[in-house]
């Protein structure tokens, strides 16, 4: 089996109406569901806004944390989920029905040293 | 049999079943190289076997566990070497043909399209690195790095090596089917090798396919389209197909492609490139150019834009129309079309504006012709074409 991880790329700026988004977390939640039965689900959460990030860096010996994503981007990865499935394709069917529920695109990208 | 021969129609074989054996595209490749250079030190001496395929395939298997077991006892891993031994036999004589399943990965659409047609020659073609480059004009160290990176793909992201279910067939048939198209058309403007390859690919294809008639289609289509490959060119210049020499037509190419069309109508599930393949087997049925059934050719671009309504296929159509209405309504329809940075598009508009007597038009449209068009043959065709306005 092998690790991949969705992530779903959000564009910066507008949410889409409470009532669009109530209908979006009941399809991820029959997705989620499904994956768990299929024991393929191993995480998945929804992230706050880059506005709630702090990046630490190292400067010579100091440590600094600062307010602000890692880079300003026009999108940002609004949310990860970390899925167990025997090959690509198989991932890329998961990410397909991420993405029509959310209209959203997903990156799929494996671990490393995920497959056994 | 030579060895080059055997390397030409098995290669692609003899490494997808390895691929399979050892899921490893790199393993596979290098054990194949070396059962060939076994084969060029040993056949001339002792003969070729009974069975080439088999001994190619038996001796890369072998080669390949020697080189696994060395590399696992070098790095102490004991355990790993004394497993490889346990790979499956490959019975030499029988061997399944695995190449099917090795096209959909080299074609995979997680793969970026140049590398989809890289690997495709690379694997299943069995061309060198530098031969690849050479057919598509960039440096072989950039190519070299396109195909460790997309290797590297198939095998970190672990892109199955399987035949696609169902559901995704159609979508990634017609992936497999453009990457073998877009190899012949390298291959239209003089690489005549590339468009071999794209034909001996088919045929593989439409071997391990016979039901699928897209496949069958796109076979019909190359073999059409090359049956006409000596008369294209004279004397290092570009002849249209209304002014070929037809006696100089591959007959048998031409019977070949013909019979395929026909099969295809049998099956009765039209798709573009058995419709493009029907197109060329009439421009085939005709003795002289001025025999042509333009009326059927306009019926099966009609069909064609229901199916796969592109740009394209309605420039081509226009050439249709023009034969049939007249080159007046054929220009309404060119110039509706948004293709700035096709060459054709100019070039037939060129023709048309022509036939209209629009000499000043048709000269703009050959120049803008001339700064999009990419081959050479075809730029000086252009250039004649230009020069011969009254």
């Amino acid at each position: 089996m092998m690790l991949y991880a969705l992530n779903m790329i959000q564009p910066v700026g507008e949410k889409p109406p409470p009532e669009a988004l109530e209908k979006v977390m009941a399809e991820l939640g029959v997705i989620r569901r499904d994956l768990e039965a299929q024991e393929a689900w191993v995480f998945g959460r929804p992230l706050h806004g880059p506005e709630a990030s702090t990046v630490v860096r190292c400067r010579g010996d100091e440590i600094v944390a600062m307010d602000g994503p890692w880079t300003e981007g026009k999108e940002f990865i609004g949310g990860l989920m970390i899925i167990q499935v025997r090959d690509l394709d198989a991932a890329l069917q998961v990410a397909a029905r991420y993405a029509k529920a959310t209209g959203l695109p997903l990156e799929v990208r494996p671990f490393q040293g995920g497959s056994d | 049999m030579t060895v080059e021969q055997v390397f030409r129609e098995e290669h692609g074989r003899a490494v997808a079943v390895l691929v399979r054996v050892f899921g490893d595209v790199d393993v596979a490749e290098e054990a194949v190289q070396d059962a060939f250079a076994e084969a060029v030190r040993r056949w001339p001496v002792s003969g070729p076997p009974p069975s080439p395929a088999g001994w190619i395939i038996t001796t890369a298997r072998n080669k390949a566990i020697d080189r696994l077991r060395r590399e696992a006892v070098r790095d102490g891993k004991q355990v790993q070497a004394a497993l490889v031994g346990d790979v499956e036999p490959v019975e030499e004589g029988v061997v399944r043909d695995e190449r099917l399943r090795l096209i959909f990965t080299c074609c995979h659409p997680a793969l970026a399209p140049q590398a989809r047609v890289a690997l495709t020659l690379r694997l299943l073609g069995g061309l060198t690195t530098a031969e690849i480059s050479r057919a598509f004009l960039v440096p072989e160290k950039t190519m070299a790095q396109r195909l460790v990176r997309a290797k590297g793909k198939i095998r970190d992201a672990r892109i199955p090596y399987r035949v696609p279910e169902k559901e995704d067939l159609p979508e990634r048939l017609s992936g497999v089917l453009a990457v073998i198209y877009l190899v012949f058309n390298q291959g239209y403007g003089g690489r005549d090798e590339l468009a071999a390859e794209a034909v001996r690919l088919g045929r593989a294809l439409a071997e391990l396919m016979p039901d699928e008639p897209e496949v069958l289609g796109l076979l019909a289509l190359m073999l059409l389209i090359e049956s006409r490959r000596p008369a294209r060119m004279v004397d290092g210049e570009l002849v249209l197909l209304g002014d070929q020499d037809r006696g100089l037509w591959d007959r048998a190419l031409v019977a070949e492609g013909q019979a395929l069309v026909r099969r295809c109508l049998r099956m009765n599930r039209p798709g573009p490139y058995q419709i493009q393949a029907a197109v060329n087997a009439v421009h085939s049925d005709a003795a002289r150019a001025a025999d042509t059934r333009w009326d059927q050719i306009l019926k099966l671009y009609d069909q064609l834009m229901v199916v796969a309504p592109t740009p394209v296929a309605a420039l081509n159509r226009a050439v249709a129309v023009a034969e049939v209405e007249g080159a007046g309504a054929a220009l309404a329809i060119v110039d509706e079309l948004d293709l700035p940075g096709y060459y054709l598009f100019h070039a037939i508009r060129a023709d048309l504006l022509r036939r209209l007597g629009r000499v000043g038009d048709a000269a703009a449209a050959y120049d803008r012709a001339i700064e999009t068009v990419e081959n050479e043959a075809e730029l000086a065709f252009l250039k004649r074409r230009r020069s011969r306005l009254p």
